[in-house]
């Protein structure tokens, strides 16, 4: 188990304020001629809790930056302001990525390309185990073989190389890499995202079973709601680099209150014919730029409740009712049209 | 089968010639489209339905592929029989096709509006004499003088629906979001009038909020100008929302087709059924979700009968033995499985 003093009364991970900026214009911009360097502004004031045990899902569309987020959390992108909280300890205070990794590590959308094509499954598996354990080598390959067929790879896969596996058999390789050091957090970014739909429903429940087995939080990174229903207890919803809603998953799918939330629900088809949602929906317009992102509210020039305060004023996140927040100048307009849609 | 259904592909079968031997990447797959009618062709990865597509418009590279049997029929003409010289007459005009990648698909080098100008060109050039449909063309416009080129480029914008598109005209493809460039390739496909529009995973590579609008356009646009779609995709749920019929394909066949409502109210096919058990609704509370086992196939080994034997929770000793064929359940539901027959 980690080295560092945990805490039960912190939140697992608890993220602040968090903001990630890149630089853009580079190669073209001369320093000392170009006054202004351009910022994208990927995750712009963003605060987040996982509690022990709980899933956390994060959802949005691309460019959004749940995956700045992700990745700013693994310490893989620096972060401008805000903090980040690992078991109460900041997360700066972590300076070796080794202390890190102990605790969160990751899965990625690909699983193709986060995979070593040269490397054997096995030694794939138990290479975390070389840093950030003391195991021999003996030891090592125990533990792999354990994880693997936690995740449902039996012993003719030790041997194997990435080529010779399905997309299905590769995911499962990653996830059986992300745990075998025991982390508390797994970040799950878009896990199923690149799988066919019948794997896909393998992976989701496996996850589910290897988080009762190994006692793990997870962060998923979607842009799939059903996915976030299925695995997740609570929800945030991200727009152009914010949250702009959060709350229990149940509540924020199934009566979801922000006018992006509900453009982002109505717009996920929905597998029967007889309802066609997909014909309703009423939504203009693209995820803005997070270059030069809307002033006021992000989603101001897309929302079909907008008046002239959003485009001046940036909404707060604000307490919506039990456990769930929106930042929204007029969430009381959303609740009126649902009334009226329910009715 | 129908004479008036635009396509008619019968007993079609394609084989790509590889080293290690030939695979059936399209196994003895039969379908028809009527006129105005959306239907898609749903599978997993390898299950045949983009070379089914490319088969249709008369794109697949040969080799390594080869027509091994069957016609595609369009409006009676058997477009397998056309020298390369015929079939570009219908290609672009009479059938059309939009990719997955819409940024792929526009040349990077050249402005919005003059792509839409080539393609309206090419339109007029051929004027569609030479083709055998002679269909009522009661919307087609006038094809000299009264409307300048600038107008008709516009008009092709205005018609998937594009804001501002005197400006968008003068850009370059990559000045484009990822909708408005399917947009884009969908208004330059159907600028043309084709009574066929191929559309391969036309919004896989789409944010949701962009899929719903770009398929809401399709569905619209469908009747304005006088189409038929076959769309080619890997979501069922999509599938649900647009189409008139679906056919399942399974490693290059076609396992169960029927009206949208038949099929999803009384799924027939193992496969099918499965595949509506794996899409998650609900929470990790309510049912957990029952996958189908195994993974999607490789056609280089695959069982000579049921070719979804080895994954099938209802699997029976006939179904390792012989291949079961698409057959007429009801109405105009098939299915080729032995539970069924």
């Amino acid at each position: 188990m980690p080295a560092i003093s945990t805490n039960e009364d912190h939140p697992l991970l608890q993220i602040e304020e968090l903001a990630v900026y890149f630089d853009v214009g580079g190669s073209f911009s001369v320093p000392l001629l170009t006054k202004r360097t351009a910022h994208v502004k990927a995750v712009d004031g963003v605060a987040i809790d996982v509690g022990v045990g709980q899933t956390v899902a994060v959802v949005g569309e691309s460019g959004c930056g749940k995956s700045t987020l992700a990745r700013a959390v693994l310490g893989l992108v620096e972060s401008k302001r805000g903090s980040i909280r690992i078991q109460g300890q900041d997360s700066t205070a972590l300076k070796r990525s080794k202390d890190r990794f102990k605790i969160i590590q990751m899965v990625f959308q690909d699983p193709d390309s986060s995979l070593d094509p040269t490397m054997k499954i096995k030694d794939t598996v138990s290479e975390p185990l070389v840093g950030l354990s003391s195991m021999n080598k003996n030891d090592r390959e125990k533990k792999a073989i354990e994880v693997l067929n936690a995740v449902g790879l039996d012993n003719k896969f030790l041997d194997r190389l990435p080529r010779q596996l399905s997309g299905g058999q590769k995911q499962r390789v990653n996830i059986a890499r992300a745990i075998v050091t025991e982390p508390s957090l797994v970040i799950l970014d878009e896990p199923t995202s690149a799988l066919d739909a019948s794997v896909q429903a393998q992976i989701l429940n496996l996850l589910l079973e290897l988080q009762t087995k190994y006692n793990l939080s997870y962060l998923i990174i979607t842009h799939n709601i059903s996915v976030a229903e299925y695995l997740s207890d609570r929800t945030y919803v991200m727009y152009a680099g914010k949250i702009v809603e959060h709350g229990p998953t149940s509540a924020v799918i199934n009566e979801p209150r922000h006018p992006y939330t509900i453009a982002l629900i109505t717009s996920a088809p929905i597998p029967d014919p007889k309802e066609r949602n997909l014909l309703k929906v009423e939504i203009v317009g693209e995820v803005p730029s997070v270059i030069n992102p809307p002033p006021g509210c992000r989603f101001h020039p897309r929302c079909p409740y907008a008046e002239q305060k959003c485009s001046i004023q940036e909404p707060p996140l604000e307490p919506i009712g039990p456990e769930r927040f929106a930042a929204c100048h007029f969430i009381d307009k959303t609740a009126r049209a649902a009334g009226k849609a329910s009715a | 089968m129908e004479d008036n259904s635009v396509l008619n592909v019968d007993g079609l079968s394609i084989a790509y010639e590889l080293k290690t031997g030939a695979v059936r990447a399209v196994d003895n797959v039969s379908m028809s489209i009527r006129p105005h009618e959306l239907v898609a062709a749903v599978g997993e990865s390898g299950c045949g339905k983009t070379t089914l597509g490319l088969s249709i418009i008369g794109l697949l590279p040969s080799p390594p592929a080869k027509y091994v049997s069957g016609e595609v029929n369009f409006h009676g003409k058997n477009l397998l029989s056309l020298a390369p010289d015929e079939m570009r007459l219908y290609r672009g005009t009479e059938i059309a096709m939009i990719f997955q990648e819409p940024m792929t698909s526009l040349n990077p080098v050249f402005k919005i509006g003059d792509q839409i100008q080539e393609a309206i060109e090419l339109r007029d050039s051929r004027g569609k004499r030479n083709v055998a449909t002679e269909r009522n063309r009661s919307a087609s416009p006038s094809r000299s003088g009264t409307k300048t080129k600038r107008k008709q480029i516009i008009d092709v914008l205005n018609l998937v629906r594009i804001p501002d598109p005197e400006r968008v005209a003068d850009r370059y493809p990559f000045e484009l979001s990822g909708g408005m460039r399917q947009r884009v390739m969908i208004g330059i496909a159907l600028a043309q009038k084709p009574s066929l529009l191929i559309a391969d995973e036309p919004t896989t590579a789409l944010d949701v909020t962009t899929q719903a609008q770009v398929l809401k356009l399709m569905k619209g646009l469908m009747e304005e100008v006088d189409t038929s779609i076959l769309m080619i995709t890997h979501d069922l749920a999509v599938a649900s929302q647009v189409a008139d019929r679906i056919a399942v394909m399974y490693a290059g066949q076609i396992v169960e087709e029927g009206e949208v409502f038949d099929l999803f109210s009384h799924p027939l096919h193992p496969y099918t059924q499965g595949l509506l058990a794996c899409i998650p609704s609900g929470s990790k509370e309510g049912k957990r979700l029952k996958p189908i086992q195994g993974s999607t196939p490789d056609l280089r080994s695959i069982p000579a009968a049921c070719k979804f034997a080895p994954r099938c929770p209802y699997v029976m000793k006939r179904c390792e033995a012989a291949k079961p064929e698409l057959t007429v359940k009801e109405g105009s539901h098939r299915v080729a499985c032995y539970l069924h027959q």
